[in-house]
Parts: structure tokens; C-alpha cells; sequence
């Protein structure tokens, strides 16, 4: 679905609102038919970078372009976007095929083009026949189909997703999502998405963009960023992980070595340590992590450190463990519990953590900054 | 068993109070000058009731001009009130950001004066030689003879005055819940800032237009106080008339016929109007 052609190109956009910089000098370029999402926690300017390309806000500085059109200054209404808004907007006044069919008639859609493109979308979000209801009488998750509806009727070049599914219970989002997924599939048109769950994020992007404080800390399909987090914001926003403390001490041409608060020293690849050396955080998912009780073993990878564990918990299909190092780092390791496993390591036990140098990646120690 | 009844009666329990005031205070008194309106007679032999029609017939041929004139007066009131409120409730409600109520005060507070005193205020506004007039005419710019008060401007400045609020409060509330990103939605859709307005703004500010003009309207048309303060012999308005009929001439019959056929022509008005508006939107 993907083309090269590319569906919005932004181009060091700023936004600054009084002495607040909300978005701070971003460069994005997203593909046509992609499903992008912007991630972050709430006040990271994901909102105001949405708004920027639907022509709600202006930037205060930086070029926006639409396919091939650069569109600065051009109001929302002039733009070939859509927008579904986080709590819907639909129009209380109108039944569900007038708020759908509103755009077609501000742009003039022939008549009988407008009733069989309307029909066609409400077949696509699965409602058809719902024209004549009223908004109110339409629950949560039928509004947001209609407000899906309202967007998509006019086949635009991007489709804007404010935080959609936010006011959904959680199974209806799960569907939802499986939902927006299928239909972008089936309409081709590129989505922009912002969210602040990495799970819904991670489940329905193509690339995940996560942004922090105005900027992009890392751009990327989600596998790869999970795997190797360039930052340690973005570490720790997406999934789960465990960052320790260390100094990099050198290394051969393919293997740096680091050597941890702990005491231990352990090997990274040089393709995944931050470009500066000295003070590093060495993180690794808690997944990629093996315990072992019997402390002199070497069993899995040829990394490890020294632990205790602080508290075991049995979630069904798997174990958490979450242990202490000697200066009182914190490692969170999950083990799977699978067919006749051994009896579960109890609190206060003694354990060597170990995994493997590939799962290994380092980020910068300062914040996350680059 | 006794319970279950007593759960089903509780509603009906809660209204009591207020239907028995409305019964003793409204519909009874309602019942008595309807039938009144019917009667014949003097304040010194007792009034009874025949069926004189010729109560109302006789009253509208007699007063058509002032019902009419004060129909009229009443319509460009609430036509005044809502052009003047409009744009001012609009901008409070979607650019008075934390001040919205500051500037609602500051709108109502001309209002904690009683009616009575403000309109004689307008009184010395209006006046011949008072500080608007008087200035104007001292430097040139208006003849000596022109006057305002007596005449229908000043009855209908006064009482577009007297009821803005009448009309800008269910304004304000019917624009001040609109969300405005449906605003962003319309835009979104194509709408330029006068089509966003046409299309929704307007349509859903309605119930209070029509709120509003049932507040203005119809205590405007049966006002006495602001033409006789404010107006002249020429400017005699149907509250003026009932006044007079019911307390110097004692003619309660006519006096009341007065004023059924007051509220006939204001329901009647009222209908269309609800008619013009769309009543989906008035209930919706």
C-alpha cells in the first residue's frame, strides 16, 4: 500500500504559544498510504503538530507540505484533510448521514454521487442503514464510527486521528483498533495518529514517532524501536525496561565494553551504543533477561550481574521478578512459564541475572538527549 | 403492597405544592376575568354576567391601533434586543476566555437598579435640554425644536433597553454549551468562518433566540411603563389602555376582554414563530 511518493513533509516547524515552545523545530516525513503515529505523554506537542498539518494552528516558523503543495497560511478548510476529533465533534443538530454527508455538500457533490459515496462509507464503518438516527441516540462506540465516516467520505489525502479511541472502554478500543487498522487497509489513505498508549500504538503503526517536551526522540516501525530504543525516554515509554548506570571502557572493532555501577562489566555492540562515550545507561528488555539461582553458573549470554530478588509475582503466563543489584539498582526480569516449570525463585533469594550482548543497547546517560 | 403505591405516587406528591399555588393563584383568577369579560355593569351596582360579547368587539374596534402598536413595538424590540445581543453574547461566550463572567456582571449590573429608576434615567437622557439633546443642540448639530421623549423612538429605545437582558442571558447559554471544537469540525469539513456559522453555530443557538424572544416579546408588548414614561399621547401602547380601563375607569369587563385578546394575538404570534424556527430544534 505504501508508496514513495511522499503525504505530508514537515520542514523545522516550530510552534511556540507566548514563551511556551510547544514544538520545537521538527522535521517529518510521512509516505502516502502509511499508518504513522505520533506517541508521547500528554503536553508533548503531539496535539499541536496534528493540529499544525489540519490547519488549525499555524506554525510559528517551518514549512508544511501536502503531497508535492507547500500549504503555510492555507486555513483548515482549504486543506485536503480530515480530521477525527478526540471527543468526536459531531454535530448535535444533524442526524448521521447529514454530519457525514456535510462535507460533500460544502465541496457540492453532485447529488446522487454524495448518497452512493454515503451508503458506501456507512457500509465501511459498519453502519448501515443508521442514516436517519440522531447523535444522541448513537452509543460511544457508534460515534466514533460516524465521526470515522464523516472524515473518510471525502477520500482526503491524509486522515488526521486525534486520540480517537480515548473515551472507549478498553474491549471496544482493542476492536476498534483491529477496526481503524482494516479500514485504513481497505481506503489506502494515509493515517496520522496520535496516541499516548504505546500498546495502541505499537499494535496499529507502521511507524511510530515518539515524541517528548516538543521534539522527535526517535522515529521508526515499531519492532525496531522496541528492540533498540535510541533514548532512554523512548526505553522507557515504550515497553518495559531495565537501565543501568555504567562507563564505557573500550572495546574491540564489533563489542564495546561497558563497565557497570555494579561492578560487573558487560559488552555491547558498537552498532547499538549512543554515539558519545563515557557515562552510558546499558538497558535490556526484562523478557531478554534469564535468572538463575545458582549464582556461579554462566548460563545464558556471557552478560550478567548479581542480584537479589525482592518480590516474585505469579501473573498466570508468566513470572515477575523484580530484583535489587548491590547499589540498589532496580531490574525487572520476566520469566514464561512454560510446560513443568521449576519450582519460582522466592523473595530474598540470591540470583544471577544473564542474557545476551546481541539484546544488549545503550543510550545516552543524560536525560535521553541525543 | 402499600409501599409500591406509595413509590408510584411520589412524583405526583412532589408537584402538589406547585399545582395547587398555580390552581389558586393563576387558574382561578384566569377562569374569573375570562368570565368577567363577559359581564356587564358598574363598580357601584355589582357586575353580572350576560354574555356581552360587545366587550370585545366594541374594545378592538375602539383600540385596534394601540394593539397593533403595540404588537409592532413589541416585534421591533425583540428584533433590537437580539441584533444588540447577538455579536455581544457570541463574543463573550467564545473570546471572554476567564472573564466571561466579569463582562456577564458587568452587562447586568445597569439591572440591579430598579426598572422604575432606570427608565426615568432615560427620562433625563431623552429630555428637551438634558445632557444628550441639550449638548447636541448647543453645539449646532440638532435644531432647537427636535425632541425624542413623546415620541415612538424614545418608547422603543427605553424598552430595547429595559429587556437586553431578557434576551442576551438564554442567548449566552445556548452559545456559551456549544463545544467549539465543533467549530474546528465544520472547518475541517470544508466550511469557511461564515458557513461554520451559518451552519452551526446559528442553528444551534436557536433555542436561545426563540427563549429569548419569548422573554422580550411578550412582556414588551404588554408593558405601561416605559410609553408612559417615555411616550407621548401619540405613542399610547395596549398595557397603557388595560391600566386605565381597569384602575381610573373601572371597566373591568373591558379591561379584561383587553387582555384575553392580548394573549390570543401573542399566542398567536408566538405559534408561528415556534412554526418559522423548526420545533425539532426547540426540543432537540
Amino acid at each position: 500500500m505504501m508508496s514513495n511518493m511522499s503525504a505530508v513533509r514537515l520542514e523545522g516547524i516550530t510552534k511556540a504559544f507566548k514563551d511556551i515552545v510547544a514544538v520545537d523545530n521538527i522535521d517529518l516525513e510521512v509516505k502516502e498510504g502509511e499508518f504513522l503515529s505520533f506517541l508521547g505523554p500528554s503536553g508533548c506537542g503531539k496535539t499541536t503538530t496534528l493540529r499544525m498539518i489540519g490547519g488549525f494552528e499555524q506554525p510559528t516558523s517551518g514549512k508544511i507540505f501536502l503531497g508535492a503543495d507547500n500549504v503555510d497560511g492555507l486555513p483548515a478548510y482549504k486543506r485536503n484533510v480530515n480530521t477525527v476529533f478526540q471527543s468526536y465533534a459531531l454535530f448535535p443538530h444533524l442526524t448521521v448521514a447529514e454530519n457525514v454527508a456535510y462535507g460533500l455538500k460544502r465541496k457540492k457533490v453532485a447529488r446522487d454521487e454524495a448518497k452512493k459515496r454515503l451508503e458506501e462509507i456507512l457500509e465501511l464503518v459498519d453502519l448501515p442503514g443508521y442514516g436517519d438516527r440522531r447523535i444522541t441516540q448513537m452509543s460511544g462506540g457508534q460515534q466514533q464510527r460516524v465521526a470515522l465516516a464523516r472524515a473518510l467520505v471525502n477520500r482526503p489525502g491524509v486522515l488526521l486521528l486525534d486520540e480517537p479511541l480515548g473515551a472507549l472502554d478498553l474491549k471496544l478500543r482493542k476492536q476498534m483498533q483491529l477496526e481503524l487498522k482494516r479500514i485504513q487497509h481497505e481506503v489506502g489513505i494515509t493515517f496520522i495518529y496520535v496516541t499516548h498508549d504505546q500498546e495502541e500504538a505499537m499494535t496499529m503503526s507502521d511507524r511510530i514517532a515518539v515524541m517528548n517536551a516538543g521534539h522527535f526522540e526517535q522515529i521508526g516501525a515499531p519492532q525496531d524501536m522496541y528492540e533498540l530504543p535510541a533514548t532512554e525516554f523512548v526505553a522507557s515509554f515504550l515497553g518495559a525496561s531495565n537501565l543501568l548506570d555504567g562507563e564505557v571502557e573500550g572495546g574491540d572493532g564489533n563489542m564495546a565494553r561497558v563497565k557497570l555501577a555494579v561492578g560487573t562489566t558487560v559488552s555491547v555492540p558498537t552498532d547499538r551504543m549512543p554515539a558519545e562515550r563515557g557515562s552510558v545507561r546499558v538497558g535490556v528488555r526484562p523478557e531478554k533477561l534469564h535468572i538463575s539461582s545458582d549464582v556461579s553458573a554462566n548460563g545464558h549470554g556471557s552478560n550478567s550481574v548479581d542480584a537479589q530478588v525482592m518480590v516474585s509475582t505469579y501473573i498466570g503466563v508468566s513470572t515477575s521478578y523484580e530484583c535489587r543489584t548491590t547499589d540498589g539498582s532496580k531490574i525487572v526480569v520476566y520469566v514464561q512459564n512454560l510446560g513443568n516449570a521449576a519450582q519460582p525463585i522466592g523473595a530474598g533469594a540470591s540470583v544471577r541475572l544473564s542474557w545476551d550482548p546481541e539484546h544488549t543497547f545503550a543510550v545516552g546517560a543524560n536525560g535521553g538527549d541525543k | 403492597m402499600a409501599t409500591e403505591g406509595r413509590k408510584k405516587l411520589a412524583p405526583y406528591l412532589l408537584t402538589l405544592p406547585g399545582v395547587a399555588f398555580l390552581v389558586v393563584f393563576f387558574a382561578i383568577p384566569m377562569a374569573t376575568v375570562f368570565s368577567v369579560s363577559f359581564q356587564e355593569g358598574s363598580l357601584s351596582k355589582g357586575f353580572t354576567f350576560t354574555g356581552h360579547y360587545q366587550n370585545y368587539t366594541e374594545t378592538l374596534a375602539r383600540y385596534d391601533t394601540q394593539l397593533i402598536r403595540s404588537l409592532l413595538v413589541g416585534l421591533i424590540v425583540t428584533i433590537l434586543t437580539l441584533v444588540i445581543s447577538y455579536p455581544m453574547m457570541y463574543w463573550i461566550a467564545f473570546r471572554g476566555g476567564r472573564r466571561k463572567n466579569i463582562y456577564l456582571l458587568l452587562i447586568l449590573l445597569p439591572f440591579f437598579t430598579p426598572f422604575l429608576i432606570r427608565t426615568l434615567m432615560w427620562k433625563t437622557i431623552f429630555a428637551d435640554e438634558g445632557i444628550l439633546l441639550g449638548a447636541l443642540k448647543d453645539i449646532g448639530l440638532l435644531p432647537e425644536s427636535y425632541q425624542v421623549l413623546a415620541t415612538a423612538t424614545a418608547v422603543v429605545a427605553g424598552m430595547t433597553y429595559n429587556f437586553l437582558p431578557f434576551m442576551a442571558l438564554p442567548l449566552y447559554v445556548s452559545l456559551e454549551k456549544m463545544d467549539p471544537r465543533l467549530l474546528d469540525a465544520a472547518a475541517d469539513l470544508y466550511s469557511s468562518r461564515r458557513q461554520a456559522f451559518l451552519k452551526v453555530t446559528l442553528p444551534l443557538s436557536l433555542p436561545g433566540v426563540f427563549a429569548g424572544s419569548l422573554l422580550t416579546f411578550i412582556p414588551a408588548v404588554g408593558d405601561p411603563i416605559d410609553p408612559e414614561l417615555l411616550g407621548g399621547v401619540n405613542t399610547t401602547m395596549i398595557g397603557q389602555v388595560v391600566q386605565r380601563e381597569m384602575l381610573t375607569n373601572n371597566a373591568y369587563p373591558r379591561g379584561s376582554a383587553i387582555s384575553f385578546m392580548l394573549m390570543a394575538a401573542i399566542l398567536i404570534g408566538v405559534f408561528l414563530y415556534a412554526r418559522a424556527l423548526g420545533t425539532e430544534e426547540m426540543t432537540g
